[in-house]
């Protein structure tokens, strides 16, 4: 209980921490597990596969319960999901049926907003993900980088007080990748909005991040707590320079070690 | 031409494909040809192709089987809705509500190997000889596959889309209404395609035992004084109908699921 809960945090996460009962014993796969995020910060959290990071960001968005502990969303206690907490998972996740503008006003739809509104907020997000002209087209007609834009756009638009993005780009290529993290960077930016963002990649994590916080291996508990120091705003070409391949070294170094226990064990 | 004809799985000539399925279609009718005129077979049990053709002709003339096709469609038709109209929204309640499933598919699972027909006796004892009874056989033995399938439509929509709808605040109706119903639609089309084209199987089983009229009746008749042809027309015309039902289904489908196909029409 070592946070004061109305500190000026956004978003508090107090000894969470989730076993799976399973027919061969229990799993622990997220220790207790404490971190806290500030207002407009963007933060990553960068661990190996199955350590649990994923978890953090269920339990932050209500979808799924802590066996421990607790998450306080501006000092007030989840209980289950809600359109505070937007998400944008890696598998995009949009309504195959819904065109792009429709699938970004989803959620105003539901909250009753004006239709004139809903046109006005969708053109805004769809210029700010850079996909004018495309708001009559089907998710099925898109890439799978514009896919990720739309999600991104569609929990932007039902303006929420922190975006939880699991490993959004996951399923890009390098290159697509390097163009969304930049694209995101933007996005973020503009709408100053606070991001709680999961990855496995180090370089993204430190490309976007205010701050990164490295996971061990399972069972999953947050090892080091890195801040990036590099300026903002950032464009690509900061990820050649001297101080982000220090950093880069240094945080490879950290999340080889889990690893290499994730793979051996 | 004749290239990939062993091939698994490989393309081949479009009219290849065609081709085949007439020269199918030539050997049947010729092997019908060979046994009939040939005298090969009885004219009592096989009639020649052109006495099926002669008899159609007359029985549409003097306009008798209008009175039968119209019979025989209004009890599928009734019969079948019926089975829809229960059995769709019981389907989409039991592939997403654990309880409902719990409830229902046990009876159903079991109801539905219990064979339609032999309940015939039953409905006849129950309910009499007349238009119920005969809807009564069409609904029972669509109404279970049915509901089986939509629920197993229903229980398939991506649980990503689910949880993603809970975090922009899709309420429990909502998610129904918005996402379940939309996302499950397009199979439960498909379902109804599939279960229609039964329910005119059903219809003659409906139809031999105890009416007065429709197509069954009137293969049942022409059976009892000796017409092999008239009984192949009938069974031509249900087959006809049912191939026209398949077809106004899978036109609706088109149109009505357009963000299903890259060209989006």
């Amino acid at each position: 209980m070592g946070y004061n809960v109305n500190a000026q945090h956004k978003l508090v996460i107090d000894q969470v921490g989730k076993v799976f009962t399973t027919k061969s014993g229990e799993v622990v796969a997220l220790d207790r597990t404490s971190f806290s995020v500030n207002e407009g910060e963007f933060v990553t959290i960068l661990g190996p596969s199955g350590c649990g990071k994923s978890t953090i960001l269920r339990v932050v968005a209500g979808l799924e319960e802590p066996t421990t502990g607790q998450v306080f969303m501006d000092g007030k206690k989840v209980i289950g999901p809600g359109p505070d907490r937007g998400m944008v998972f890696q598998s995009y996740s949009l309504y195959p049926w819904l065109t792009v503008e429709e699938n970004i006003v989803f959620g105003l739809k539901l909250k009753g907003i004006s239709k004139k509104e809903r046109k006005d907020i969708a053109k805004h997000y769809l210029q700010l993900i850079g996909l004018e002209g495309f708001d009559k087209h089907y998710p099925i007609q898109l890439s799978g980088g514009m896919k990720q834009r739309v999600a991104i756009a569609r929990a932007l638009a039902n303006d929420p007080e922190i975006l939880l993005m699991d490993e959004p780009f996951g399923a890009l290529d390098a290159q697509t990748r390097a163009i969304m993290q930049e694209i995101l960077l933007k996005v973020w930016e503009e709408s100053k909005k606070t991001i709680l963002f999961i990855t496995h990649d180090v370089e993204e994590s430190i490309f976007l991040g205010d701050s990164v916080y490295v996971m061990t291996a399972r069972p999953g508990r947050l090892k080091q707590n890195i801040k990036v120091p590099l300026p903002r705003p950032r464009d690509y070409q900061v990820k050649s320079s001297k101080e982000f391949l220090t950093l880069k070294s240094e945080l490879l170094e950290l999340i080889r070690e889990e690893s290499l226990k994730a793979v051996t064990s | 031409m004749w290239k990939n004809i062993f091939t698994p799985k490989k393309d081949i000539s479009k009219t290849l494909y065609w081709g085949a399925g007439f020269t199918t279609f030539l050997i049947f009718l010729g092997t019908w040809c060979l046994l009939s005129y040939g005298g090969f077979v009885n004219p009592l049990f096989l009639p020649t192709p052109d006495k099926v053709v002669v008899t159609a002709i007359e029985l549409f003339k003097s306009g008798e089987i209008f009175g039968d096709i119209g019979i025989s469609f209004s009890r599928v038709f009734f019969g079948f809705m019926l089975a829809a109209i229960i059995g769709v929204p019981l389907g989409i309640l039991m592939g997403t509500l654990r309880f409902m499933e719990g409830a229902f598919e046990p009876i159903i699972g079991f109801i539905r190997y219990m064979p339609a027909s032999a309940f015939i006796p039953l409905f006849i004892l129950w309910i009499g000889l007349g238009e119920t009874e005969k809807m009564a056989v069409i609904f029972f033995g669509t109404f279970f596959q049915l509901t089986l399938m939509v629920m197993d439509v229903t229980k398939n929509v991506q649980n990503e889309l689910i949880e993603i709808s809970y975090t922009l605040g899709a309420k429990k109706f909502q998610l129904f209404k918005s996402v379940i119903l939309p996302a499950s639609l397009p199979g439960i089309v498909d379902t109804l395609r599939i279960t229609f084209g039964w329910a005119w199987t059903y219809l003659v089983v409906a139809e031999l035992v105890g009416a007065s009229s429709g197509l069954g009746f009137m293969i049942m008749q022409a059976s009892r004084f000796l017409q092999p042809e008239k009984i192949i027309v009938g069974i031509m015309i249900i087959g006809i109908l049912g191939l026209i039902t398949d077809l106004i289904f899978k036109v609706i489908y088109r149109k009505s699921f357009g963000w299903m196909r890259k060209d989006g029409v």
